[in-house]
């Protein structure tokens, strides 16, 4: 035990010692946090629109309004033909313009004209989706009050009902960041004291290498902790991502992710022989699936059927949707019970590969 | 109780043979050179010896202990420097004491006596808090040296202890060497500096993974008919059809 105490704080020497690792560690969280919360973000926000106006009347004029005054939306200009829109459009001033018909109060079932910019498809298709829904509520405003009878369609957004680009990625920069630590950080970590030839030392050591192993893993589960409330801490005071489902499910279902991770960053170690290969390695196979086929960025749902059979074994897509189930949508652990038993599955088969080939290379 | 007995010790990788049936002794307390080219099998020999790798076939006891079933008593009882710096270079020098005196178990107090008396004995007691990395290489090698031998194993290997530095340097270290020698610690070592066969007691060559000759230096250089130890390496060495 003395000397498992005192290998670890020898790990925390290493890691409080390499400038490069406490900025991955410690700050890089947060910039991740910072930049996905206000920069990279697919939120539509703000975005200026114009109107072209044929009616001029009182309906046309409150709708307008009605689309300015949402925190989507912000009034660009007023327009008087279809020419200056073209403009707007061409310079970018602009992402979405109304036309209304002429005589627009007077047939209120005439279709009203929604452009958009499509140069970037999904905001063109968000944009439209949400002048729409605003049309239309106040469309329903409108025939309430004249008349009390009819289906009134109500639109209800479950668990992130102002569309926050926030509670997708909190979730997905917790998969991010914890793969990042544990996986990359370890079998650099490992593979440095093959490189450097300590390892050798400490094979021939009474020290048993499971407790290497462990001991290399340990201040990094440590300070992975450290960052998910970092983390959680961000989002929930500066991002205002509320946490649902009970704090211990998501802690749970966090440090079997985290094992996985371990395990992975294992397995990584005993491929590599350099730590550049293991940087690599660790980036090129974990970082860039998760970014992509995690569902953190992009929908699985549309992608080609063999990158939607590839997303499954990636350990991010399961605890990305274990922690939104937990977190946002405040479900119980007994409804992630897939999603956690997929990790265990690949916690065991990570440990018996990397455990078998940690023995034959060393 | 010989230090280190084998018998016919044996290591193939698939149809490779790394060491081909060697059979040698080492008295307690003798400084035993394990002398070979690149390639010629010395460091699987002593990877196999220190527990590191397994045998494919023939026998050894090390410190008392059987090489196939009792790998984890060798462990305590050998301390081991390898070719590779053995210290970790962004840990103070007393850090690093520290650290190998925990894994190979010494109470508190203890630790603390060996690692001013070891710190005097070099003269390093003003770089205590410096780390490793800031230290010139000889006196690393000095330092990993005697962390190697913090916990007085009955038998310490040295795998080409002093490459990189000069032979002032390599006579300093040697020194370090008869010390532990004279505390009863038996020293095997394998280097590539012929001047360091010569303080041995006695010396091994090995050639494509058998030894070729076993004797004290003296009685090497009568046998070969030469004037120094390079003289008996070049002559065996000739021999040799494996390459690097």
């Amino acid at each position: 035990m003395k000397q498992f105490a005192s290998f670890i704080r020898k790990e925390f020497y290493h890691i409080f010692r390499d400038i490069r690792t406490m900025l991955i560690m410690l700050v890089m969280p947060i910039i991740l946090i910072i930049l996905f919360g206000y920069a990279i973000t697919t939120e539509i926000k703000s975005v200026p629109f114009a109107v072209l106006d044929r009616s001029r009347d009182e309906v046309t004029t409150r709708l307008t309004d009605r689309i300015g005054a949402s925190e989507y939306f912000n009034l660009y200009k007023l327009l008087d033909s279809e020419e200056e829109a073209q403009d707007l459009f061409r310079q970018g001033k602009v992402r979405l313009v109304v036309v209304f018909p002429p005589q627009y109060a007077s047939s209120p079932d005439a279709a009203i004209q929604l452009l958009a910019d499509a140069t970037d498809p999904n905001e063109a298709t968000q944009l439209t989706g949400y002048a729409t829904a605003i049309i239309t509520a106040a469309k329903t405003d409108a025939i309430v009050q004249t008349m009390p009878i009819g289906i009134i369609p109500v639109v209800h957004l479950l668990y992130n009902p102002l569309m926050k680009g926030a509670y997708n990625f909190v979730p997905g920069v917790m998969g991010l960041i914890l793969i990042l630590i544990c996986a990359m950080m370890t079998s650099v970590g490992i593979v440095r004291e093959k490189e450097m030839g300590t390892m050798e030392i400490l094979l021939v050591s009474p020290m048993k290498p499971v407790y290497i192993i462990l001991a290399k893993a340990v201040p990094y589960l440590l300070l992975s902790m450290v960052n998910i409330t970092t983390i959680l801490l961000l989002s929930y005071f500066l991002l205002e991502v509320p946490i649902m489902g009970s704090l211990f499910s998501l802690v749970m279902v966090t440090v079997l992710y985290i094992i996985v991770s371990l395990c992975l960053g294992l397995l990584i170690s005993t491929v590599a022989d350099t730590q550049q290969a293991a940087m690599l390695i660790s980036g090129m196979a974990l970082m860039l699936p998760v970014m992509l086929l995690s569902g953190m960025m992009f929908p699985i749902e549309n992608m080609p059927k063999l990158l939607q059979w590839l997303s499954n074994i990636v350990p991010a897509k399961w605890y990305i949707i274990a922690v939104k189930d937990i977190m946002i949508k405040g479900l119980s652990i007994t409804s992630v019970l897939k999603e956690t038993g997929i990790l265990i599955l690949m916690a065991f088969v990570l440990i018996a590969i990397s455990v078998k080939r940690f023995k034959i290379r060393l | 109780m010989k230090a280190i007995e084998t018998k016919e010790l044996t290591k193939r990788f698939g149809t490779f043979t790394a060491v081909d049936h060697i059979s040698f002794e080492v008295e307690e307390g003798e400084i035993f050179g394990f002398l070979g080219a690149n390639g010629a099998g010395k460091t699987t020999a002593m990877r196999m010896l220190s527990g590191l790798s397994t045998p494919t076939s023939g026998e050894a006891v090390v410190a008392g202990f059987n090489v196939y079933s009792e790998a984890e008593q060798i462990k305590q009882h050998i301390g081991y420097m390898s070719q590779k710096f053995s210290l970790y270079g962004d840990l103070k020098v007393w850090e690093n004491i520290r650290l190998f005196g925990g894994i190979y178990g010494l109470p508190e107090k203890k630790l603390r006596e060996k690692t001013d008396e070891l710190l005097q004995t070099l003269g390093l007691e003003s770089e205590r808090n410096t780390l490793v990395d800031s230290l010139p290489l000889g006196w690393k090698q000095k330092l990993a040296f005697s962390v190697a031998i913090i916990h007085e194993p009955n038998i310490v290997f040295l795998d080409e202890p002093t490459g990189g530095v000069d032979p002032v340097t390599r006579r300093q270290f040697w020194e370090l060497i008869y010390e532990a020698s004279a505390r009863g610690i038996t020293v095997f070592v394998t280097t590539h500096y012929m001047d360091e066969a010569e303080y041995c007691n006695r010396v091994s060559i090995m050639v494509d993974g058998r030894i070729e000759a076993l004797d004290e230096p003296a009685e090497l250089k009568r046998q070969f008919q030469a004037a120094d130890m390079n003289g008996v390496f070049q002559a065996l060495a000739r021999k040799a059809t494996r390459g690097e």
